[in-house]
């Protein structure tokens, strides 16, 4: 083994942050948003449901992987590697893309990205394209950027299309119409469908199985005449050149397999290193996200293969305040997040508040620690997201790349604290409470005043207080004082011969 | 291709791509100045599987996994195939049959169902015909999981997708424990390592499709074939 010189250490310099896109442009901050969703009983029902079939599905398939904790050690080290030599790998996968024939855009901002997808469709004359579920595409807000072309950006994922035609935005990463049970999407099936190509079976019910039939029906004739596709990438694996999409409908198969070209979205922290990673993270990310084994297809494309497949084959490399995230040394491990939604499902915030809430596409404990590290603190929703959060520790314990949130949502607090200055009501409260504990005379005089305030209550709770609290106790009710603090039991036991025998007996 | 090489000037969307790439790359390398480690260290990444207790057993599980999925297994003895095949078949009226498959596989189908060879058929021809049968490459027995390299005897990938009805012949001796093994096999694959100068596409298929899409309920059926029918060949 020969020394390596190791390279000097110097501070991290972060990139540019993520522009707010327009559609979460002045959302109010979560507890607003989260209250008027409360109130939709409806949703929270739906939400209730299905966040606990998911639960219990992958508690299952996870408990089957004795190595589990050894998947996750090396899924997230795996991670790590790229993070610590993204470039070095991102210039690999470029190698490998275009000796094989693809060709790789590089887009440092949403609208970069948008501009490089609008034109590669208008250079192949084509009016509509083909879309397979991507968080990446929804997070440059690329249907917005293609319809303002005049280009018809069809979704063809199931809930994607129900999102679509409901007018509706996506509140879940894996099942973006989460929030919508049979009978709703019976009737956006009805009232869209024919507005936008074949209409729904006049007989359609509201049984699962009718559903998925008229969304078969809808979509075939987009499948076998688009020119087109536009697609996102689970995985790209640096060490081939590999793009990889897990799907279950089939939608994803149809869209990588039947157009002409194929333009694929990647985010730059979507890259593994080596092809064996990819024995990893196939274990991982299909128990973890829809609580299966296997999920029913995965396409893995290199490139260009003569006489099979889209013939034309494109990459778009976004950053978009992904480097900026990575120059925060323990807040880039949210990076390592592959999109798998499982901290949203055990997440006792998320099943109540559902995914709209979170003022981004990405809801959830993951969506709380990335949006204000991908797009800053200075919005509402962004600086209110680290504190939408009991810390009860339940994603970090599901996330299959060990991400620790609790850790993260603390950190981020503290920024956001930080950047307020002390001058908010928090801010002199903390002050008060340094001076008083910082001499036990005053602490013991504070906690006097506060039993005798417990002994004046008697049992009775107080739901809400006047003044600066007022709004820590629009959720809470204040915890009685009690009658004794510790100190004064202690100085009553010790005065007290009974006592003082007993413990030696 | 890239035109970096071409001696003419380059295009204007050349020059911006080359100048994000070059931001891009500056930026990730700036914020990483804290972590101290060279590149090509890391080791080999590790292989965690599960082992199996006997090939048997391997067989079992692959067979257990598939039939939960809600796909059709059938067992036969090498040169049971075609009998297999046909029985699988019985109802369609026509049936892809990719370059490359073994001839005796359709032996045994009747004269009223129209056998149909790919020469570049289009997205509707593909369309019009009911059913595919094709060979595998590997199969994943912890995860009743089958995959196609679309080499010979398999066709391109939209013959596997567009038909409603998907034939699958699998042989014990390709079925692997776990998905490392599996993945490790495929390499040679995706690298071209194999002497066939190009890359393979990969479609790894786990029953027939499936959504949970609504109230998380499962529906077996939606844009691929709706019907999964696996043939698995024991010696």
């Amino acid at each position: 083994m020969t020394t390596t010189v190791p390279r000097p250490v110097a501070a991290p310099t972060p990139g540019p942050l993520q522009r707010t896109t327009p559609t979460f442009v002045g959302m109010p901050k979560f507890p607003k948003a989260a209250k008027e969703a409360l109130a939709n009983t409806q949703q929270r029902r739906n939400l209730a449901h299905a966040t606990g079939v998911i639960r219990a599905k992958r508690a299952k398939v996870v408990s089957e992987l004795p190595q589990w904790e050894d998947l996750r050690l090396a899924g997230s080290a795996a991670k790590d590697e790229l993070m610590t030599h993204l470039a070095a790998y991102l210039e690999q996968l470029e190698v490998n893309l275009t000796r094989n024939g693809a060709q790789v855009h590089w887009a440092r901002d949403a609208e970069e990205a948008c501009r490089i997808v609008v034109e590669l469709v208008k250079a192949k004359g084509a009016d509509e394209v083909v879309k397979v579920k991507s968080m990446a595409t929804q997070e440059i807000e690329l249907n917005e950027a293609l319809e303002a072309a005049g280009i018809n950006a069809w979704e063809t994922d199931l809930a994607e299309l129900i999102v679509q035609l409901g007018h509706d935005r996506p509140s879940h990463i894996l099942v973006p119409a989460i929030h919508r049970n049979r009978s709703e999407i019976r009737e956006i099936f009805r009232r869209e469908m024919h507005l936008v190509g074949r209409p729904a079976p006049e007989d359609l019910t509201d049984e699962p199985r009718r559903l998925a039939e008229a969304a078969r029906l809808h979509l075939r004739e987009k499948f076998l005449r688009a020119k087109v596709a536009v697609s996102g990438a689970n995985f790209a694996i640096a060490d081939t050149g590999t793009l990889v999409v897990v799907e279950s409908e089939g939608n994803g198969r149809m869209c990588l397999t039947l157009p002409e070209t194929l333009i694929s979205v990647v985010g730059i922290e979507k890259v593994l290193p080596t092809w064996q990673d990819l024995g990893t993270f196939m274990q991982l990310l299909p128990r973890s996200s829809t609580g299966e084994r296997m999920n029913p297809y995965t396409s893995m494309w290199t490139g260009v293969h003569p006489g099979d497949g889209p013939q034309e084959v494109h990459v778009v490399l976004i950053d978009n305040g992904r480097s900026h995230v990575l120059a925060d040394p323990l807040g880039r491990q949210a990076l390592r997040c592959i999109r798998c939604s499982a901290c949203l499902n055990v997440c006792p915030v998320y099943e109540r508040a559902g995914g709209h809430a979170y003022g981004s596409v990405y809801p959830g404990p993951i969506g709380a620690v990335l949006n204000p590290q991908l797009r800053g603190t200075a919005s509402e929703v962004d600086a209110s997201l680290p504190f939408a959060s009991s810390l009860c520790g339940a994603c970090f314990e599901a996330c299959p790349m060990r991400i620790d949130i609790p850790s993260l949502l603390v950190h981020l607090r503290a920024k956001v604290v930080d950047a307020k200055g002390r001058n908010t009501a928090e801010g002199r409260a903390m002050q008060v409470m340094a001076w008083m504990f910082g001499d036990h005379r005053r602490l013991e005089k504070a906690q006097r005043a506060a039993t005798f305030g417990g002994r004046l209550l008697k049992g009775r709770t107080i739901h809400s207080i006047p003044g600066p609290f007022a709004p820590w106790t629009s959720a809470r009710d204040v915890p009685n004082p009690p009658t004794q603090s510790f100190r004064q039991w202690w100085d009553a036991r010790r005065s007290d011969p009974s006592t003082e025998k007993g413990a030696g007996s | 291709m890239t035109t970096s090489s071409a001696p003419s000037a380059p295009s204007a969307e050349s020059r911006r791509n080359d100048a994000a790439r070059a931001e891009i790359l500056s930026r990730v390398r700036g914020a990483v100045t804290d972590i101290a480690a060279p590149f090509g260290t890391r080791g080999e990444s590790p292989r965690i599987e599960q082992t199996s207790a006997s090939t048997e057993a391997t067989v079992e599980l692959f067979v257990e996994n598939v039939i939960d999925y809600k796909a059709r297994v059938v067992r036969v003895a090498h040169g049971g195939q075609s009998a297999a095949i046909a029985e699988a078949l019985a109802g369609a009226t026509s049936v892809l049959v990719p370059a490359g498959l073994d001839p005796a596989w359709t032996a045994d189908l009747p004269d009223s169902t129209q056998v149909v060879q790919d020469d570049a058929l289009s997205n509707d021809a593909l369309d019009a015909v009911d059913a595919v049968i094709t060979s595998s490459t590997v199969s994943i027995a912890t995860t009743g999981t089958i995959v196609l390299d679309h080499g010979p005897g398999q066709g391109r990938r939209a013959l596997s997708l567009v038909p409603d009805l998907h034939v699958c012949v699998v042989s014990a001796d390709q079925v692997v424990h776990d998905v490392p093994e599996a993945v490790a096999r495929l390499r040679s694959t995706v690298e071209a390592a194999d002497g066939s100068g190009m890359p393979r596409p990969l479609t790894w298929i786990s029953g027939p499709s499936a959504t949970s899409d609504i109230e998380l309920d499962r529906v077996e059926g939606v844009h691929g074939p709706r019907t999964l029918h696996v043939i698995l060949v024991e010696p």
